[in-house]
């Protein structure tokens, strides 16, 4: 686990340890990271940017929570569904949840089998990836359905606090669009995947350029982020 | 460094003409992030495990101080090991790893300034506006 890994050839010094080896790769000619290929350095600079868009939508949110003198709606009774006659409270964001920690599961499978570049098997679990987004984006769907229906609008709610709403729906609105875009780009990459643009070296419809298995990695990054950012959601906005 | 990529395209611009040929030769390209599959699973049980115990929290009805420590516990741990394990930050060159993991950390100060913001608004709208008249 010490050793990093080589995803992008040329020239690649070898690391110093410790931080002599981030002031030699940060104070070295033309590029500071020397192993990661631009598409990888431009998806996690791209995630960098979107950590402090869903930093600030957390930020209000806490700001407003933290701010008003009326007491703030029970989320735990807020998003309770009554199954089979049972009360149960958060259960539909808890599998929502398990659904999309599966599909990370699944995502980070694909990701090991593009680079054995084993076609089907990578474009199977991109889809199943795929399916699993929908599936939280459906459920969501349905979340919001129940929350307008009851009476939850961005200036008010039947039960406290009238931040509850517009916190709410900007936060996971802004979620369920990343995971949105996130299904359709996972479509059209398990395309390519399952078409093979990978091993023929294929050029791609609109860049021209031939693409790689790394594209799958990149795919994952993306998917994994949208995973993490819904762990924050899950901790400060339903369990807190 | 056995895996070091090598990337052909460059030195073979005839390849994509015989593209229905080079399906069957394996190209000699990107080996990235070969982990062992096992790995992943562990992690995604994990995974599994420590949304079950954030969800009992809640199911519990646990409060006030233990109940934010469990909760901020189970998150951070959940975000360490997708950062780590499934976006392969774990393997990645220091020089990545700061760029991209320092800059969030410096959110904390954001969020100590609307803290403050926040308990004087807060002040404010109890002095003003919610004293009963």
């Amino acid at each position: 686990m010490a050793e990093t890994v080589l995803t992008n050839p040329g020239k690649s010094p070898a690391q110093t340890a410790g931080w002599k080896g981030i002031a030699a790769d940060w104070s070295s000619d033309q590029r500071a990271f020397k192993n990661v290929s631009w598409g990888k350095a431009m998806m996690w600079i791209f995630l960098l940017s979107d950590t402090f868009i869903f930093s600030c939508f957390l930020l209000s949110y806490m700001t407003a929570r933290m701010s008003t003198t009326v007491p703030w709606p029970n989320p735990s009774e807020v998003f309770a569904l009554t199954i089979g006659g049972h009360h149960i409270p958060l259960i539909l964001i808890a599998i929502m949840t398990f659904v999309l920690i599966s599909s990370s599961g699944t995502m980070a499978m694909a990701v090991n089998f593009g680079y054995r570049r084993d076609r089907v098997k990578t474009a199977v679990l991109m889809l199943v990836t795929a399916a699993l987004g929908a599936t939280f984006v459906g459920m969501q769907a349905f979340e919001w359905t129940k929350l307008i229906m009851e009476g939850v609008r961005p200036w008010e709610n039947p039960w406290g606090a009238p931040q509850f709403g517009a916190s709410f729906f900007m936060i996971t609105g802004f979620h369920g669009t990343h995971v949105t875009f996130g299904v359709i780009f996972l479509i059209a990459i398990a395309r390519k995947v399952w078409r093979g643009d990978f091993d023929v070296a294929r050029r791609g419809f609109f860049t021209s350029r031939k693409g790689h298995y790394e594209i799958v990695e990149i795919m994952g990054l993306y998917w994994h982020f949208v995973d993490l950012v819904w762990v924050f959601i899950f901790a400060f906005f339903y369990l807190w | 460094m056995t895996n070091v990529a090598v990337h052909l395209e460059a030195q073979q611009p005839s390849l994509q003409t015989h593209a229905h040929d080079a399906i069957a030769a394996p190209a000699a390209h990107e080996k990235g992030q070969q982990h062992p599959i096992k790995l992943y699973l562990v992690v995604w049980g994990w995974l599994f495990v420590l949304s079950a115990c954030s969800y009992l929290v809640d199911y519990f009805g646990l409060h006030g101080y233990l109940r934010w420590s469990l909760i901020l516990l189970f998150m951070m741990l959940k975000a360490g090991l997708i950062v780590a394990v499934f976006m392969h930050m774990a393997w990645e060159r220091l020089a990545l790893v700061y760029a991209i993991l320092l800059p969030p950390v410096l959110v904390l100060v954001f969020v100590a300034i609307m803290v403050f913001e926040s308990d004087y608004t807060h002040l404010i709208r109890v002095l003003f506006f919610a004293s009963p008249t």
